[in-house]
């Protein structure tokens, strides 16, 4: 529901302020003008409401900086069947998200200036949440030559990546890295080891006993472990997600303590699910890097909760029903998670491994930092990006409700809490909970 | 007579020319003084003198050059000397008859100089080695090319007077040029300030040893800079591997009116040349003549060269070996 007339003054009262950033848990309120943040905290608004002021009263709701999405594909261009910009808007909005950083893996890739400008141009007239996007590393995501990182940078490109592949070849990220450092760019790299990484989900028992090709987590930690050689090499910044093995982790913690310019995210499926999820050959579950064991998935979610995790990203990857209705070796990888990564995410605060505020940190300070955008803070002059909601209230995932346009999610009849009541972009409310239910 | 000893000269020892490193501050600025004296000849109607009359001088080239070659060839012929031109394919030299083969060849034809370029680091030492005459560096690799940072540091000088005080600004594929690392240890040797700019791809590691600030920033590097001598960039390495391609580059590294309004106003263009206009450097800058020395550069290559191969084609053959 977006709505055409300029924002004004707009007061929301009666709610717990939650800024991550500064570590301020507090009852009061926001105030905003036009698109922007005037000023956020306890007793806020205790000499009165301005008189200009519109007042949203959140009922004693939360209200916290909107959500930065850093990771979604989002299938336009060139795969419109599957999402739009505007679907995935939509869908985004309904889940307190206020940014998205889309991936390059479009058709045409997004490696050249007119790329970004599409993209910028369909977020505009869509008008819902702020889209970025990724520049490929590579041009076509062919893993052979550089894309132009210092032009693509000054037109917009957030980060650079392969998206849903890698730079294979370390020479090639060597050089990438370390180009990207005079334009103070990040390189974002999905950490798998392609030529180890075969299989269609991960290797051990499991995979034996339904007789798939097991893809094991040493992929992935040769991979990071090249990687932060390079880093360190370099001196590039590197950013590393998604996370998915407990030992990952603790690779990124020993780079991090050793000043390396890293960081690193994860996605709700691997802070939820484990390889169990595949169950009898279910494709919703099939995902890169794959799901991993119960062990794996206490150590990423430690990581999120201590902050050696960044950030929690959804790596949206919608699927139709002919890219996963196929044998399991056969069918796409990928798992459609804007709409459930704040309230899977918000799983850990309620089953006790992370603070509120340290949670919502990787769904706001973190990923905004990372990319480099003026999001995820509610400092004075910041842009009135906001979600409101209740952190408490259960629902039912159902991915044939799902708003975007793919439903592959394997989380049908999961039980969540934390419901979004309305998400605001640039002082524009773009969500409110009653638009939903009516709908 | 007065008891004053004669000044020793410092050339007296200089047998070959292979590199700057390592050069002392008065040879240096003996071969400019020298290479000084024959900038007026060069620009007389009559061109010739007999110093390295009866003397041979030989160009072996492994790598196809047109400006070098013929500046080397005509400062021989204008001392006087005999010169042979050979272009030899690099190719030939790592399949066939070995570096070190030719060089045993050509000594036994009693030259009195060799003028080598090769394209491996380190080539034109391995055959000063093996031969009598005395070997001048046109250029090993990625190495040094010695006689062209004595002919910028002349053409520098005969402009501003000295280079002690100078900042200089080396731009461009600093990782894959002779010309930047000989230049850079000239400037040093005569006092000036080196700064050196480059995509951080084409920074070699460890750049600093040499004696230089490194920068990725253009504008931060010419910041404040008397001299901005640009590289040339190779085709090859713009396409997606040191650089993504020729228009990043021209925008990020390029030299215009833009990037040049950071130096002093009086800076000074210099290229080793030849130039790929519009990639490294904008035209309007290339041809300014209140700014560009580019050409004059040209002209002090031959007084240069003439000047080092007075000093070491002019010796007594060595006995063999």
């Amino acid at each position: 529901m977006s709505v055409d007339v300029e924002p004004g003054t707009v007061a929301y009262t009666n709610a717990r302020v939650l800024d991550p950033a500064r570590g301020l848990d507090a009852y009061g309120g926001v105030l905003t003008r036009g698109g922007t943040i005037v000023d956020a905290g306890a007793n806020l608004f205790a000499g009165g409401v301005p008189d200009d002021a519109t007042v949203v009263d959140c009922g004693g709701a939360c209200i916290a900086p909107g959500f930065v999405d850093m990771q979604a594909l989002l299938g336009e261009p060139g795969h419109e069947h599957k999402e739009t910009i505007h679907s995935a808007g939509v869908a985004a909005a309904s889940a307190g998200i206020t940014s998205i950083a889309c991936l390059p893996n479009t058709d045409p890739v997004i490696d050249d200036e007119a790329g970004l400008e599409f993209v910028a141009r369909r977020a505009r007239e869509t008008k819902l949440v702020k889209v970025y996007a990724h520049g490929a590393v590579t041009r076509g995501c062919a893993g052979g030559e550089m894309t132009e990182i210092g032009l693509l940078s000054a037109a917009g490109a957030v980060g650079f990546t392969e998206g849903v592949t890698q730079v294979r070849d370390a020479g090639l990220l060597r050089r990438a890295l370390s180009y990207a450092t005079a334009f103070g760019a990040v390189i974002c790299q999905r950490p798998e080891e392609p030529a180890i990484a075969s299989g269609s989900m991960n290797s051990g028992a499991l995979a034996t006993r339904l007789g798939l090709k097991g893809r094991s987590r040493h992929a992935e930690l040769m991979m990071i472990e090249r990687d932060l050689r390079l880093a360190e090499m370099t001196g590039g910044r590197l950013h590393i997600g998604p996370v998915t093995a407990g030992e990952s982790v603790e690779l990124i913690r020993r780079a991090k303590a050793r000043r390396l310019r890293v960081t690193a995210a994860t996605a709700p499926p691997y802070l939820v699910l484990t390889e169990d999820a595949v169950g009898d050959y279910r494709t919703f579950a099939k995902v890169s890097p794959p799901l991993r064991t119960e062990a794996d998935r206490r150590a990423v979610a430690a990581g999120v909760a201590d902050g050696t995790i960044d950030a929690v990203a959804s790596d949206h990857n919608p699927q139709d029903q002919d890219s996963k209705r196929l044998p399991f070796e056969a069918a796409d990888e990928g798992i459609a998670g804007l709409e459930t990564l704040f309230a899977l995410t918000l799983g850990l605060v309620h089953d006790g491994t992370g603070g509120l505020l340290d949670v919502l940190h990787r769904l706001t300070a973190g990923p905004a930092d990372i990319l480099g955008l003026d999001a995820g803070r509610l400092t004075p002059g910041a842009p009135a990006d906001l979600t409101v909601f209740d952190p408490d209230a259960p629902w039912v995932i159902d991915p044939d409700s799902f708003i975007g346009k793919c439903k592959n999610a394997p989380f049908e009849n999961h039980t969540v809490r934390g419901t979004v009541l309305r998400t605001v972009v640039d002082g524009r409310p773009i969500h409110t909970a009653a638009a939903r239910d009516a709908a | 007579m007065s008891a004053t000893p004669a000044p020793t000269d410092p050339l007296a020892s200089l047998r070959d020319l292979l590199a700057i490193a390592g050069m002392a501050p008065e040879q240096a600025i003996a071969l400019l003084d020298k290479a000084d004296g024959y900038v007026e000849h060069s620009r007389a109607a009559d061109k010739k003198t007999d110093r390295l009359a009866g003397r041979t001088v030989v160009n072996l080239f492994f790598e196809s050059s047109t400006r070098t070659r013929t500046s080397f060839e005509l400062a021989a012929q204008r001392l006087g000397a005999d010169v042979i031109n050979m272009e030899v394919a690099w190719s030939s030299i790592k399949k066939g008859e070995t570096l070190i083969d030719t060089a045993m060849t050509l000594n036994a034809m009693h030259p009195d100089a060799l003028v080598v370029r090769a394209p491996d680091s380190g080539a034109v030492k391995l055959l000063a080695d093996k031969v009598n005459c005395a070997v001048l560096n046109g250029g090993d690799g990625a190495h040094e090319h010695p006689t062209q940072a004595l002919l910028d540091a002349l053409t520098i000088r005969r402009r501003k007077g000295e280079l002690r005080g100078l900042r200089v600004a080396i731009c461009g594929d600093i990782a894959h040029s002779r010309v930047a690392r000989s230049n850079i240890h000239l400037l040093n040797i005569l006092g000036a300030e080196v700064r050196v700019i480059a995509p951080p791809t084409l920074l070699p590691p460890g750049i600093e040893t040499l004696g230089v600030e490194a920068f990725t920033d253009m504008r931060a590097g010419l910041q404040g800079c008397d001299i901005v001598m640009m590289l040339r960039l190779q085709m090859e390495r713009m396409q997606g591997h040191y650089v993504p391609s020729i228009r990043e580059y021209f925008r990020f590294y390029g030299l215009d009116h833009a990037k040049l309004a950071s130096a002093k106003p009086d800076a000074l263009i210099m290229h080793p040349g030849p130039m790929n206009r519009g990639v490294e450097i904008d035209t309007v800058v290339a041809d300014d003549i209140d700014r560009s020395v580019i050409r004059e550069q040209v002209e002090m290559g031959v007084a240069v060269r003439m000047a080092v191969l007075e000093v070491l084609a002019g010796r007594a053959p060595e006995a063999p070996a």
